[in-house]
């Protein structure tokens, strides 16, 4: 490679080996695994990280039996890569097991297949007496007849990705966010380089690099079409609700084939219930909604699973859009892929110098990442192993968030414990000097001043939705009623402007009203409403 | 869409509107408890991902239950608090707590010694012992045992009793029983003037509401299922219970489904306070007889439980119903000791600072007795003002016209 041999020279400082587009949890996995193989990277990102599927599934540790029985290959990525996470990402993950549950109206039969297939894809299985189920998740439907236990979890997909940008960052890595790519620069059959357009400074700005990694999920379909070649994705939409705590300390799921709505999720201190699919065009990937049908489905179904979750308040309702991929070369979609596919243009199109990673999914960025990168590396002749299976990310030095705390802090607060629990080991990095650095902004998930500060002096944070992602304000039952202005004061500090802020302050609490609005009744509706008189009437927004 | 939604105690209803926070009088002089949003719905959420997201501070919480008065939407904070506090607090409860909370079995020990029991812990030199090993404040004075229980005075009165026309059951509590039945004595006197006849219980127990605050839930739980049971013999017959604590009525009606999931259902609604079927009897149309001479300026204090309630009214009109009492009510505040809490050395100091504004608008009013329901906030507010206080049974009993008048 010659552009490669001449890294001897200075280079200037919009070159790169590698550029990465896409700030999701594919982009950030390989961009860390990239610089960890002593890689110059520069990671692009349209507008924040984890804001397409990556922030907008379950947040489910698969252990790989929900695809056991049709795709044993993903069902051994999942349980292989389960194990990894758990090891590498231990601040990022809660091991809460998993259960698959036979009802009534479900064919008992299919569980020894179930099961059998589990077992043969390497996934410890067991199956339970539904008494002990019921001991293990109380909240379960008691109607169950038959239950199997497997090593499921939760993962927090917002703090995984920003602590894979961080690594990557901490190896020198480097991130534009809110930067969009608008053309590719090619010169022959090669991309060596894109265009860009900083969508909060305005400015343009070109940037090199010999190979170019398409990671943008299903917006990669359109950055292919501009590199000049085709991917073939399909956008189909998962619709998801949030429950404002924590219904099962278990994931539970269906033991069935999979269909809509069938398995639960805790996570922090909510519990999630997805999901729906259905293909939408492309034109609808930006700007998604869930629809009444898909709220009752998701009601009606997900009671099934916990029967409480019929009275139970719901916060938020979302939508992703999966990445489908068309197996190579099959143009009409119908041979639809859920594995991670991997392409190298220049051997499948003849167009150097660009890789496309996708489909996969959250459970399987690492080996994603990896596949990426060996693929940049081969290209870019450097032979270096990957270590991102065993080099736990920043934060996961501790496998548990008690020892953290303990380590820390003498007697935690409530809130230190909960910034243990989000920020692992790198809650040392939180000062709590004096009363208003230990003073509350979110007190919901309890948000300490110190914690929000740490997110800006390292996260990369420009608005309060930004601060959301890396530090859960205002994911409380307040939406951010009582956070929102509190964490727009630091944020106006720390930026050094205020017309800015209100006007983030304004789009946040829009966006709090765009995931309330499908579920806008009771309760939820009750608390959108007063948030309204603070901000409206007494705060004059 | 849902048809209703609903969570333990109620904490999704939570508006975050910090109405609670406002109104709690612990938070006010101790920035070492989180206040009730935080350790009753906010917390909540965190303890059901992680028991290690319980915060002992909730021992601070006194119970007053002034957060569930203020909260517009609802929510049963104190309840979120205390439930929290039986389920994840597992340190078991020190000697002096099991002491302090165990009013029954003291009161059962200390009888027949009450002129030795009542001079040794009036002592000064026991009260710095106390203090010194068990950190029970020196400021504080056990009550007084009386050397006769209540139990026994109107067991003798059974006959006597049972020959009224209407008969009403009286869930007397450990403090009538062991440490003052006058009071007791003083409602049957009221109620015998309305024509109704007393009984006792077929052996109650201790309410348990110091069990429940001191951690010694299992044995609260005990005594709220044999409570229901005994009371459930009374209803069954058809009889109303009435108490003369604010706490002890309040603990069977909500504390025994609330908090120690036992079911009352079937005697909840036959549960009052005295001063409230003393009303109701004399809205329908019963008479009592008041001295001529009567003459006395009451200022009335509402008990935190007989606010959460909304029964403070009754008693308030049976004071303003009686010729020659002079009517203050007092500012609704807590009076600090909220039953064994203040007892605790490093409590005393919040109580007394939390009391403060009460003992100052009392000795503005300048009353000749303060009137309150309540027996704890009675030895609080006469320690800490001087001032004589008096249930307002007793002042009824006072001011009724006898037959040697």
């Amino acid at each position: 490679m010659v552009i490669f041999a001449d890294m001897n020279h200075i280079m200037s400082a919009n070159e790169f080996d590698v550029i990465i587009i896409g700030g999701g949890i594919t982009g950030a996995g390989t961009q860390r695994d990239c610089t960890m193989r002593g890689l110059r990277t520069l990671l692009i990102e349209r507008t924040d990280i984890a804001t397409g599927a990556t922030g907008r599934n379950h947040g489910l540790l698969h252990s790989g039996a929900r695809y056991a029985v049709n795709d044993a290959e993903s069902a051994r990525e999942c349980i292989e890569e389960n194990m990894i996470l758990r090891k590498i990402a231990s601040h990022c993950i809660d091991e809460t097991d998993g259960l698959f549950i036979t009802l009534p109206e479900d064919d008992l039969g299919y569980q020894q297949t179930f099961v059998d297939a589990c077992r043969s894809a390497g996934i410890a299985a067991e199956i339970i007496d539904p008494d002990l189920a019921r001991r293990l998740e109380p909240s379960v439907n008691p109607a169950l007849i038959g239950a199997v236990k497997v090593p499921d979890g939760s993962v927090d997909p917002f703090r995984l990705c920003a602590a894979n940008m961080l690594d990557a960052k901490l190896h020198g890595g480097q991130v534009r966010l809110y930067t969009e790519v608008t053309g590719f620069i090619r010169e022959g059959d090669r991309v060596k380089g894109v265009h860009t357009l900083n969508h909060q400074t305005g400015e343009q700005e070109d940037y090199f690099a010999p190979v170019i990694v398409n990671a943008c999920g299903i917006w990669g379909h359109h950055i292919a079409e501009m590199a000049g070649v085709n991917v073939g994705m399909f956008p189909a939409k998962g619709s998801l609700l949030i429950f404002a705590h924590r219904v099962n300390n278990v994931v539970i799921n269906r033991c069935r084939k999979p269909s809509n709505a069938d398995i639960l999720v805790p996570g922090d201190t909510v519990c999630v219930i997805g999901t729906t699919s259905t293909r939408i065009p492309f034109e609808e990937c930006d700007n998604v909604a869930v629809t009444p049908d898909e709220v009752d489905l998701l009601i009606n179904e997900g009671a099934k699973l916990a029967p409480s979750l019929a009275s139970t308040r719901i916060l938020r309702a979302y939508a992703g859009v999966r990445p489908l991929v068309s197996a190579d070369n099959d143009p009409s979609g119908r041979n639809i892929s859920r594995g991670i596919v991997c392409l190298d243009h220049e051997e499948r199109d003849g167009l150097k110098g660009f890789v496309t990673i996708t489909g996969g999914k959250l459970m399987t960025y690492r080996l994603m990442a990896e596949m990426a990168t060996d693929t940049v590396c081969r290209k870019l002749g450097v032979d270096k192993a990957c270590e991102t299976a065993v080099t736990p990310l920043p934060g996961s030095e501790e496998r548990s968030y008690e020892a953290v705390a303990q380590k820390i802090w003498e007697s935690p607060s409530t809130a230190q414990k909960a910034a243990a629990s989000r920020m692992g080991t790198r809650a040392r990095r939180i000062r709590s000097e004096n009363r208003l650095d230990n003073a509350l902004i979110c007190e919901c998930e309890e948000v300490s001043v110190g914690e929000v500060n740490a997110a800006i002096e390292r996260l990369d944070v420009s608005t309060l939705t930004d601060l959301r992602r890396r530090t859960r304000i205002g994911m409380g039952t307040c939406q951010g009623e009582f956070c929102a202005c509190r964490a727009a004061g630091l944020l106006a500090k720390a930026h050094g402007c205020i017309e800015k802020e209100r006007a983030d302050l304004s789009d946040f609490l829009q966006e709090r009203w765009k995931g309330n609005f499908p579920i806008g009744w009771g309760d939820t509706l009750r608390e959108a409403e007063y948030t309204q008189w603070v901000y409206k009437h007494v705060l004059g927004l | 869409m849902q048809e209703f939604t609903e969570s333990r105690h109620n904490f999704e209803e939570c508006m975050k509107c910090t109405v609670c926070t406002a109104y709690c009088p612990v938070l006010q002089v101790n920035p070492l408890y989180p206040g009730p949003k935080q350790a009753g719905p906010d917390g909540e959420r965190l303890r059901l991902k992680d028991p290690y997201f319980f915060n002992y501070a909730l021992k601070y919480c006194m119970n007053c239950k002034r957060c569930e008065v203020a909260c517009p939407s609802g929510v049963r904070v104190a309840d979120l608090i205390q439930s929290a506090r039986i389920k994840y607090d597992k340190s078991a409860p020190k000697l002096r707590d099991r002491i302090l909370a165990s009013t029954d079995f003291m009161g059962r020990l200390a009888r027949p010694f009450a002129p030795i029991v009542n001079g040794v812990t009036s002592l000064g030199v026991t009260k710095t012992v106390l203090d010194a090993t068990m950190k029970i404040d020196h400021h504080r004075s056990f009550p007084k045992y009386s050397a006769r229980s209540f139990e026994r005075w109107l067991g003798r009165r059974a006959k006597e009793q049972a020959a009224f026309p209407e008969q009403v059951a009286y869930f007397h509590g450990c403090y009538v029983n062991y440490n003052y039945p006058q009071l007791g004595k003083d409602l049957v006197k009221v109620l015998n003037a309305l024509g109704v006849g007393v009984q006792l219980l077929d052996k109650e127990k201790c309410c348990g509401i110091a069990m429940i605050t001191n951690g010694m839930t299992g044995l609260a739980t005990r005594h709220a299922q044999h409570n229901v049971e005994v009371l459930g013999k009374a209803v069954d017959n058809g009889l109303k219970v009435v108490t003369t604590s604010s706490t002890c009525v309040f603990t069977l009606r909500d504390e025994y489904p609330h908090l120690l999931g036992v079911d009352n259902s079937a005697v909840r609604e036959s549960l009052l306070i005295a001063t409230r079927f003393i009303f109701e009897k004399l809205e329908k149309g019963a008479q009592l007889h008041f001295r001529d001479d009567f003459h006395m300026k009451v200022a009335y204090h509402t008990p935190c439980h007989m606010e959460r309630m909304g029964w403070g009214v009754f008693s308030e009109k049976l004071l303003r119903m009686i010729p020659g009492v002079e009517f203050t009510l007092l500012d609704s505040a807590c009076c600090g000791i909220a039953g064994t809490y203040g007892f605790k050395k490093e409590n005393y100091q919040a109580s007394q600072e939390i009391g403060q504004a009460l003992f100052d608008q009392i000795a503005r009013v300048a009353p000749d007795v303060v009137a309150c329901d309540c027996e704890t906030c009675k030895w609080q507010i006469e320690m800490s003002t001087g001032f004589k206080v008096m249930n307002p049974v007793s002042i009824l009993a006072e001011a009724l016209k006898t037959d040697e008048d």
